[in-house]
């Protein structure tokens, strides 16, 4: 059974179509989405309606109890993260709370409870041939490495024991959510976005993977919009010894097979026979010899 | 010598937990007297920092060395602190593991990575 | 003001609403990616004198297009304890409290993690001793400087740093002074904190959507954010072509303004793939985000007129 993440550094690179249409071609019975800020990828995977959800606990969160409290505001003094607000009495403000504790030890009435808060929930979905993890965070939650890893527990401890391939969504940036998304995983695909931007977003990921050691692969989404940087990333994988996966032309016909909800790869179209020739070179990738197999 | 192991089940025959910080319990384990406890880690509801509690309750226990197959910076520097010695796990079972570190078969953990932070924002 | 301000012409209107404090204009969408710098970046280079804030702080890249000139640096600190080791009697309170597990306790002292530290102050107002004492940790900074008319402001988190909650609220605290003109917030995509931070003091937000099922979905979870804070909205389309809009579907029946529809074109991608401003490039491009600006104005000017009636 082997794992493959597909990260992208910056948002909008077109991660989540590439890692539909890979789980399409692979009829991967085991996929997730660690994207868990802005979850997409179930737009594009059919479910069946067997759904398991379980609630994902953050940071405590302070509440007040207005019958004992006696207005004298230490907590409010004290508050770091201006998350008590002086109303009709003293309140929380759940959203700048970030669950430290002070105001419930600086009460001088224990006025003051650190409450188990909500922050997300975790959805399993349970096709008869394969299994989606993927989970929401709650407007207004803090990004969390831990709901991500809560994304990959649950899938790997319910997928089904015939799993060859997992393939997991992963989520924008280079911080704590993509590291926890790194844990475990045999190959990383980036999918590289041609501007500035995107190649500096592509070169951290890459710095981030490497110290995991795990396979790395690279592949140009919408190479056509810049040829010229297309080029550029081209050539910086070929000077890092970075296996080159591959280029995906930008066409209407993918925008329209994702608004019908199917996957570049269920389509006749530019995209979807470029995404055919990255999805097999990626796999020659997963089965080579780690530490950068230069193909 | 009291050792320390990130295990999936409470008994000596589960698997090594890939992770040292999130690990559901920890095998705790006297190689002289054969004694054998098990701890539900705490660590594993931490929003962040869940490296750093578990490696403090590892330290907490008198424990001398830790068999893990990884391990993050924090941990790392707590249980370094605490003169808990890292060595690197084996494929196998927690009893496997434990014979191969009797047998002096284990190699120090070297393969230290940055770590996950889950800490919110 | 009083009934007569409404039988004034608009642009006079527009003037005088616009002259008494600023406007603050947050441009955000549900993910990244969507065009949220293109537009806040255009929109301030087409607005004459004004400010643009980036409150993107852990991928800034609005100076990459618009380059300002020796930019003024200002360093952003957050206190954390160090440990007064000859003081600490190893009661062990400090490490017990930390909710972050950002403190260990070994061989009798208390050791702290500055990374995972969220600076609540907790510990140093429990120590019994007084052992701990704040420091001051930077944990990123904040460049201003010029570029042609618009005073461009960039929030940057260091790289490892917990959170960027402390760089954007010092931005929506110094940096967004209540002076005449417009600034333009470009914020972090997503919806978590960081987000709510950015829009805090917005007058109005500026919602960015891909004409594409993914693109309507993440519109709708920032339309609820942003309603949730009374936050009044309009939307730009970008990347539009013919065929269908499910973004454009969801704005008719939420009645959303539309202030405008970029469309997908190859030219406008290639600039801002090579982080030049396209308002600057071609007139075309700045007729294009002047028509926005004006339909925010007016929306703007509407909703100023309304509060005045209450």
């Amino acid at each position: 059974m082997k794992q493959l993440l597909i990260l992208s550094g910056k948002g909008g690179t077109g991660k989540t179509t590439v890692a539909a249409a890979f789980i399409r071609l692979a009829a991967a019975k085991a996929y997730g989405d660690c994207d868990v800020d802005a979850p997409n990828l179930h737009l594009v995977t059919a479910q069946s309606t067997e759904l398991e959800r379980t609630d994902y606990f953050g940071m405590p969160k302070a509440r007040i109890d207005h019958e004992i409290c006696t207005g004298c505001g230490l907590c409010r003094e004290n508050c770091r993260f201006d998350a008590i607000l002086q109303r009709d009495g003293f309140d929380t403000d759940r959203f700048a709370c970030e669950g430290c504790g002070v105001c419930e030890v600086i009460c001088p009435v224990h006025a003051i409870r650190m409450e188990p808060a909500i922050a997300g929930e975790l959805n399993l979905y349970r096709n008869p041939e394969t299994v989606f993890s993927t989970a929401i965070l709650k407007t207004g939650s803090g990004t969390s490495g831990k709901l991500v890893t809560e994304v990959k527990k649950q899938l790997l401890k319910n997928m089904y024991p015939d799993t060859e391939l997992i393939v997991i969504d992963g989520s924008p940036g280079i911080g704590c959510p993509v590291i926890a998304s790194l844990s475990g995983v045999d190959m990383v695909l980036i999918v590289a976005e041609p501007s500035v931007s995107g190649i500096k977003d592509m070169k951290r990921i890459i710095e981030t993977a490497r110290i995991f050691r795990t396979r790395i692969g690279v592949c140009i989404n919408k190479h056509n919009t810049n040829p010229v940087k297309s080029e550029a990333i081209e050539e910086y994988c070929a000077g890092e010894g970075i296996p080159f996966a591959g280029r995906i032309p930008f066409d209407r016909a993918a925008v329209e097979a994702i608004n019908r909800q199917m996957t570049i790869a269920d389509v006749d179209c530019p995209s979807g026979t470029a995404v055919r020739k990255v999805f097999s070179q990626t796999m020659k990738i997963l089965s080579s010899e780690k530490e950068g197999a230069n193909l | 010598m009291n050792i320390a192991i990130p295990v999936d089940e409470k008994c000596l025959d589960s698997g090594v937990c890939p992770s040292f910080g999130r690990t559901p319990y920890f095998l705790f384990y006297n190689t002289i007297t054969k004694e054998e406890y098990y701890l539900d880690n705490s660590a594993v509801a931490a929003q962040g920092g869940a490296g750093i509690r578990a490696a403090q309750v590892i330290a907490d226990h008198g424990v001398k060395a830790v068999l893990a197959p990884r391990c993050g910076e924090n941990a790392a520097e707590v249980l370094k602190k605490a003169e808990v010695i890292l060595y690197k796990s084996i494929t196998g079972t927690a009893r496997k593991n434990i014979e191969a570190f009797v047998a002096e078969e284990l190699l120090p953990l070297t393969d230290i990575h940055q770590g996950f932070h889950g800490h919110e924002k | 003001m009083r009934k007569s301000f409404f039988r004034l012409p608009i642009f006079i209107r527009d003037f005088m609403v616009m002259r008494n404090k600023g406007t603050v204009v947050a441009v955000l969408s549900g993910k990244g990616g969507t065009g949220k710098t293109l537009i806040s970046v255009n929109l301030a280079r087409v607005s004459g004198e004004c400010r643009y804030l980036d409150c993107d702080v852990e991928e800034p890249n609005g100076y990459l297009f618009f380059k300002p000139e020796n930019p003024a640096m200002e360093e952003v600190t957050v206190e954390i304890p160090e440990v007064l080791e000859a003081a600490c009697n190893g009661c062990r309170k400090c490490v017990d409290f930390c909710r972050f597990n950002a403190m260990a306790f070994i061989k009798e002292k208390p050791y702290i993690f500055p990374e995972v530290c969220h600076s609540c102050g907790g510990c140093m107002l429990l120590c019994p001793e007084k052992a701990l004492v704040p420091r001051e940790k930077t944990v990123g900074r904040i460049e201003e400087g010029k570029s042609g008319e618009v005073t461009v402001v960039t929030g940057i988190l260091n790289v490892g740093e917990a959170s960027g909650m402390p760089v954007i609220k010092k931005l929506t605290g110094k940096y967004l002074p209540d002076q005449p003109g417009l600034t333009f917030i470009d914020c972090p995509p997503g919806s978590a904190c960081t987000v709510m931070e950015s829009i805090r003091k917005a007058d109005y937000c500026i919602l960015v959507a891909e004409p594409t099922l993914f693109g309507e979905h993440n519109l709708r979870m920032v339309y609820d954010l942003t309603g949730f804070f009374k936050k009044r909205s309009g939307v730009v389309l970008n990347k539009c072509s013919d065929g269908t809009n499910p973004s454009e579907d969801f704005c008719r029946e939420n009645h959303i303004p539309v202030l405008g529809r970029i469309p997908f074109d190859m030219t406008l991608g290639i600039l801002t793939s090579d982080a030049k401003i396209a308002a600057d490039e071609k007139p075309e491009f700045a007729d294009l985000f002047k028509d926005i600006l004006e339909n925010l104005k007016k929306e703007v000017s509407d909703e100023a007129a309304l509060d005045s009636e209450r």
